[in-house]
C-alpha cells in the first residue's frame, strides 16, 4: 500500500499540533510491513527524521513554466497564494509518483489533495485536525470555510481527530455521516520521562500552557484561580505561552487582585515544556473548542494531573483526568482545590493517568487509518 | 430434608448534593433531598412494595409455611418513614405474621466493623432499637454491611450477642466445599455462619430474563426441581439478594413476582421447608468450621473489601472520616450525630471506585471524591469547633469527665458545708 500524503509541517520545526500529529501517525503506520508513505510538505529543513518515510519538499519540485517555487512553510499573510502554489506542485507529483491513495492533512493541503485526485484518479482521504469553527469560536472566515468545504466534498473519506470534530464536519459542513470517521490522536512515548522530576516546594503550582487566545479559554482559568485563592493560600498559577489575548488576560488578573500569585513566563519549547509540566501539581486546559488537544496527554506522561474541558476531543478517550465544562469555573476551581488539597487525588491522577496515556499508541491509530484505506479502495 | 432460606436486603443511600469547596464553613446542609426522595419513591413503588405484597401473599397461601428474612438498614427505615410510610405499614404487616425475621445490620450501612469497634457497636445498638420499636423484634442474627465477615468480625459479633452471622459463600474461602451447610466460626465455634449460595442467588438477579442463559426461561417448578437434584446431605440453601432484584433488575413484566409467588407451592410439594436465618441456625447442628482471616464480602469479582477500600481515594476518605470517631462519640449535637451516620454509608466509597461505581450519579470516581471530601471538610470543621483537634483525645476525655462529675462534686461539697455549719452551731 502506497500513500501520498500532503502535510504542512513536520517536527522538529513545528508551529502547532499538526506537525506532531503527522509525525506520530506516519510513524505508527510505518510499523505496518507493507505500508509506504511519501510525505510532501512545503519546505523541509533537512533535519526531519526520514527513517520511516520518504519526504518530498514542494520547493524542490520543478513546475513546468515556473521552475521551483519558493515556500515559507509557515502561515504567512499570503497564505491563500501559497496554498495555490502547493496545489500546482501536487499536480506535478500526481503525474510523477506511484501511489494507491492520497491523504491530506488539514485545510491547507485539501486543494493539493483534490487536484492530485483529479489527475491520478486515485481516492482521496482528508484528515481534519481542526476546523475554522474551532479556531474562531463560530465566526468563520468565508475563504477558509470555502476551502475546507470543497476539500470535504471532494474527499472519498474524512478522518476526524475526535467525535466532537466529526459532529462539526457533519453538521456545519453538510457531510454524510457514513463518509466521516473518528480516529483519535495518540501520543509519542516519552523516552526520557523519568528524567523529569517534581521539585519539592512550599507552594502548589497550577499551570496553563498554550496559546493565550480566545479558543483556549484563558479567562476561565483566571476566574477559577480567583475562586481558589479566595479559599486557600499557598497556590501559584502559571500561564505559559503568548497570544492575542495576553494583555487582556493580564488585565483580568490585575482586576481580580491576584497578580501576586500569577506568573507569565512566555512561550516555552522543547524540554522546558515537560520540565514545567512535571513540576506542576495541576495542568488545566479550559479550551472552548479543541478538536483533540494533545497537551493534557503530554502532561500526564510526566505525571501531572490534568483538568480538561468537555469541549476538548481528548476528553473522549481520557478517564484519569478531571473533566468540566469550559464555562463551569466552579467545577474547575473545585477540582483544582481538591488536587492541591488531597494527596490521594494527586497520587491517583498522576499514577493512573500516566498508565493510561502510555497505552494510547499511534500504532493503534495507524491501524484504524489503514482499515479506512482498505475500505475506500474496495469501494472504488 | 432441605431448607430454603430467603433473605431480601433493602438499603437506599442518602444522595449528597453538589457541594463546592467555597461552601465549606458556611453551609452545613449536605443532601440532595429531591434526588433521594425520587430514589426512594422509585425503589418502593417498583420493587419493595410489590415484593412486600408478594411475600404477604406467599405467607397467606402457604398458611404460614413460607418463612424468610429481611435485612433493612436504619437509615432506609428513616427515609421510608419520611417519603414512603406505606412501606413501613407493609413491613409491619409482614412482621406480624411471625414468618419474617428482621435481621440485625449496621444502622447506616457502614464499614464500621473494619474501622472502629465502638462505632460498629453503636450502630448495631441503634439499629436494634429501631427494629424493636417498629417491628417488636430483636434478632441475634447479623447481616453486616455488604456481608462483610472475617474471624475478627466473628469474635466481635459474638461479644455483642450475635449468635449467627450471614456472609458470602465466597469461592476463595470455600474452595471445593459447598455453601449449602451450616458452618461454624473458626475462632468462636459456638457462632454459626450462614453462607450465601452465590450461583442460585445471582442467577435470579442477573439472568432471570436473559435469553442467552442456558436455563432460560426459568419457572418455579424447574427452579425447585434443580434444588432437589442437590446431594441429600446439603440441607440448607441460602438465597439472598438485594430486594431490587424484584422489579428493578428484573422488571415486573419478566414475571419475576409470579415466579417468586409460585415457589412455596412447588417446594412444599417436594417436602422442602422455608426457614429464617435464626431458625436455620437453631434447627441445624453444623459441622465444619470456616476460617476467614481476611474480610470477605459479596461485592465485586474478588468478594473482598477492594470495591470500597481498594484505591487511594477511598482510603484517604475513610481514614479522614474515622479519625474523628472518638470526638463524634463525645458530641451531643443532634445534627453532628445524624450527619456522622449518613456520611458513613458505604455507597459514598463505592462511587469513588474507578471501575465499578455502583448506582452513582457522579461523572467519575474523582468527581465523587471531590464532592464527598468537601462535605467531609465542613463536617470535620463542625466537630472540631466542639472539640478542637489541638487537644489530645485522652486529655479531652479527662476534661469531659471533670465537667460531667462537676455536679456530683458540687452536691458533695454542699453537703460538707452543711455539715460544717451544723458543727459550728
Amino acid at each position: 500500500m502506497k500513500a501520498l500524503m500532503f502535510g504542512w509541517e513536520f517536527p522538529p520545526h513545528i508551529l502547532g499540533g499538526l506537525g506532531t500529529a503527522c509525525y506520530g501517525l506516519t510513524r505508527g503506520m510505518s510499523l505496518q510491513q507493507d505500508m509506504d508513505i511519501t510525505f510532501v510538505m512545503p519546505r523541509p529543513m533537512g533535519d526531519e527524521d526520514q527513517s520511516f518515510l520518504r519526504m518530498i519538499g514542494a520547493n524542490s519540485v520543478p513546475v513546468p513554466g515556473r521552475g521551483c517555487i519558493e515556500f515559507s512553510g509557515r502561515y504567512p499573510d499570503n497564505l491563500v497564494e501559497e496554498i495555490g502554489n502547493y496545489e500546482q506542485v501536487a499536480a506535478v507529483l500526481a503525474r510523477q509518483e506511484q501511489f494507491d491513495i492520497i491523504h491530506s492533512h488539514d485545510w491547507l493541503t485539501y486543494p493539493a489533495g483534490a487536484t492530485a485526485k483529479h489527475i491520478s484518479g486515485k481516492p482521496l482521504v482528508i484528515h481534519v485536525h481542526a476546523t475554522d469553527f474551532d479556531r474562531s469560536r463560530g465566526h468563520v472566515n468565508p475563504t477558509v470555510y470555502a476551502i475546507e468545504r470543497r476539500g470535504m466534498d471532494e474527499a472519498d473519506h474524512i478522518i476526524c481527530v475526535s467525535n466532537l470534530t466529526r459532529q462539526t464536519v457533519i453538521e456545519k459542513y453538510g457531510q454524510h455521516p457514513n463518509k466521516v470517521s473518528t480516529v483519535h490522536n495518540a501520543v509519542e512515548p516519552l523516552a526520557d520521562a523519568d528524567t523529569y522530576v517534581k521539585h519539592p516546594r512550599k507552594d502548589k503550582l497550577v499551570t496553563f500552557l498554550g496559546r493565550i487566545t480566545m479558543q483556549k479559554g484563558p479567562e476561565y482559568f483566571v476566574e477559577a484561580a480567583a475562586r481558589v485563592l479566595k479559599r486557600t493560600q499557598g497556590v501559584r498559577f502559571v500561564m505559559a505561552g503568548s497570544g492575542d489575548k495576553m494583555a487582556e488576560t493580564i488585565d483580568l488578573v490585575a482586576r481580580r487582585g491576584i497578580a501576586d500569585r500569577f506568573h507569565f513566563p512566555g512561550f516555552m519549547r522543547g524540554r522546558q515544556v515537560q520540565e514545567l509540566l512535571a513540576d506542576s501539581d495541576v495542568y488545566v486546559m479550559p479550551s472552548v473548542s479543541e478538536p483533540f488537544g494533545i497537551s493534557p496527554l503530554e502532561a500526564m506522561q510526566v505525571g501531572c494531573p490534568s483538568i480538561i474541558s468537555y469541549q476538548s476531543g481528548c476528553a473522549e478517550i481520557l478517564h484519569h483526568a478531571i473533566k468540566t465544562d469550559y464555562w463551569d469555573i466552579d467545577a474547575m476551581a473545585d477540582a483544582i482545590y481538591a488536587i492541591v488539597k488531597y494527596p490521594a487525588m494527586y497520587k491517583s491522577l498522576s499514577e493512573l493517568g500516566r498508565q493510561e496515556v502510555n497505552n494510547i499508541r499511534w500504532e493503534d491509530a495507524g491501524k484504524k487509518v489503514r482499515t479506512i484505506y482498505d475500505n475506500v479502495l474496495k469501494q472504488n | 430434608m432441605k431448607r430454603i432460606c430467603y433473605c431480601f436486603m433493602m438499603h437506599i443511600p442518602n444522595r449528597l448534593r453538589r457541594y463546592r469547596f467555597f461552601e465549606i464553613g458556611s453551609n452545613h446542609y449536605y443532601y440532595d433531598d429531591m434526588q433521594t426522595e425520587e430514589q426512594v419513591t422509585r425503589m418502593v413503588q417498583q420493587s419493595y412494595l410489590p415484593l412486600g405484597q408478594t411475600l404477604t401473599d406467599m405467607i397467606r397461601l402457604s398458611k404460614g409455611k413460607f418463612h424468610c428474612a429481611i435485612a433493612i438498614s436504619g437509615t432506609t427505615l428513616d427515609l421510608m418513614e419520611q417519603y414512603a410510610p406505606e412501606m413501613i405499614d407493609v413491613l409491619k404487616q409482614l412482621a406480624d405474621t411471625n414468618c419474617v425475621e428482621f435481621v440485625a445490620m449496621p444502622y447506616s450501612y457502614s464499614i464500621a466493623s473494619e474501622y472502629n469497634e465502638s462505632e460498629f457497636t453503636e450502630q448495631l445498638k441503634k439499629q436494634k432499637e429501631k427494629i424493636n420499636e417498629l417491628f417488636s423484634q430483636s434478632s441475634t442474627t447479623l447481616w453486616n454491611t455488604e456481608l462483610f465477615y472475617s474471624d475478627d468480625i466473628s469474635l466481635l459479633a459474638w461479644k455483642l450477642g450475635y449468635k449467627t452471622i450471614m456472609t458470602e459463600g465466597a469461592k476463595h474461602i470455600l474452595s471445593w466445599k459447598s455453601p449449602n451447610y451450616l458452618y461454624l466460626s473458626a475462632v468462636q465455634p459456638k457462632q454459626r455462619v450462614l453462607l450465601r449460595n452465590m450461583t442460585l442467588s445471582d442467577n435470579l438477579t442477573f439472568h432471570f430474563s436473559d435469553s442467552r442463559w442456558p436455563d432460560y426461561p426459568m419457572d418455579a417448578e424447574k427452579y425447585i426441581h434443580a434444588l432437589t437434584q442437590l446431594p441429600d446431605t446439603e440441607e440448607l440453601i441460602n438465597i439472598w439478594m438485594g430486594a431490587e432484584t424484584f422489579g428493578i433488575w428484573q422488571h415486573a413484566e419478566t414475571g419475576i413476582f409470579e415466579f417468586l409467588k409460585a415457589l412455596p407451592y412447588y417446594a412444599l410439594e417436594q417436602g422442602m421447608t422455608f426457614v429464617t436465618p435464626s431458625e436455620a441456625a437453631k434447627q441445624l447442628t453444623g459441622g465444619e468450621r470456616v476460617s476467614v482471616p481476611e474480610t470477605i464480602s459479596w461485592a465485586g469479582e474478588s468478594k473482598d473489601l477492594s470495591v470500597f477500600t481498594g484505591n487511594d481515594l477511598q482510603q484517604e476518605a475513610l481514614q479522614k472520616l474515622y479519625a474523628v470517631v472518638e470526638r463524634v462519640h463525645l458530641c451531643k449535637d443532634r445534627r453532628i450525630k445524624e450527619n456522622w451516620l449518613l456520611l458513613q454509608d458505604i455507597n459514598h466509597m463505592h462511587y469513588m471506585n474507578h471501575i465499578d461505581q455502583g448506582s452513582t450519579s457522579y461523572e467519575s470516581a474523582y468527581d465523587a471524591f471531590i464532592n464527598y471530601m468537601n462535605i467531609l471538610a465542613d463536617f470535620l470543621q463542625l466537630v472540631n469547633e466542639q472539640y478542637p483537634d489541638t487537644i489530645e483525645n485522652e486529655e479531652l476525655n479527662s476534661l469531659l469527665k471533670t465537667i460531667n462529675n462537676q455536679e456530683k462534686e458540687i452536691v458533695s461539697l454542699k453537703q460538707e458545708i452543711d455539715k460544717l455549719r451544723k458543727k459550728k452551731k
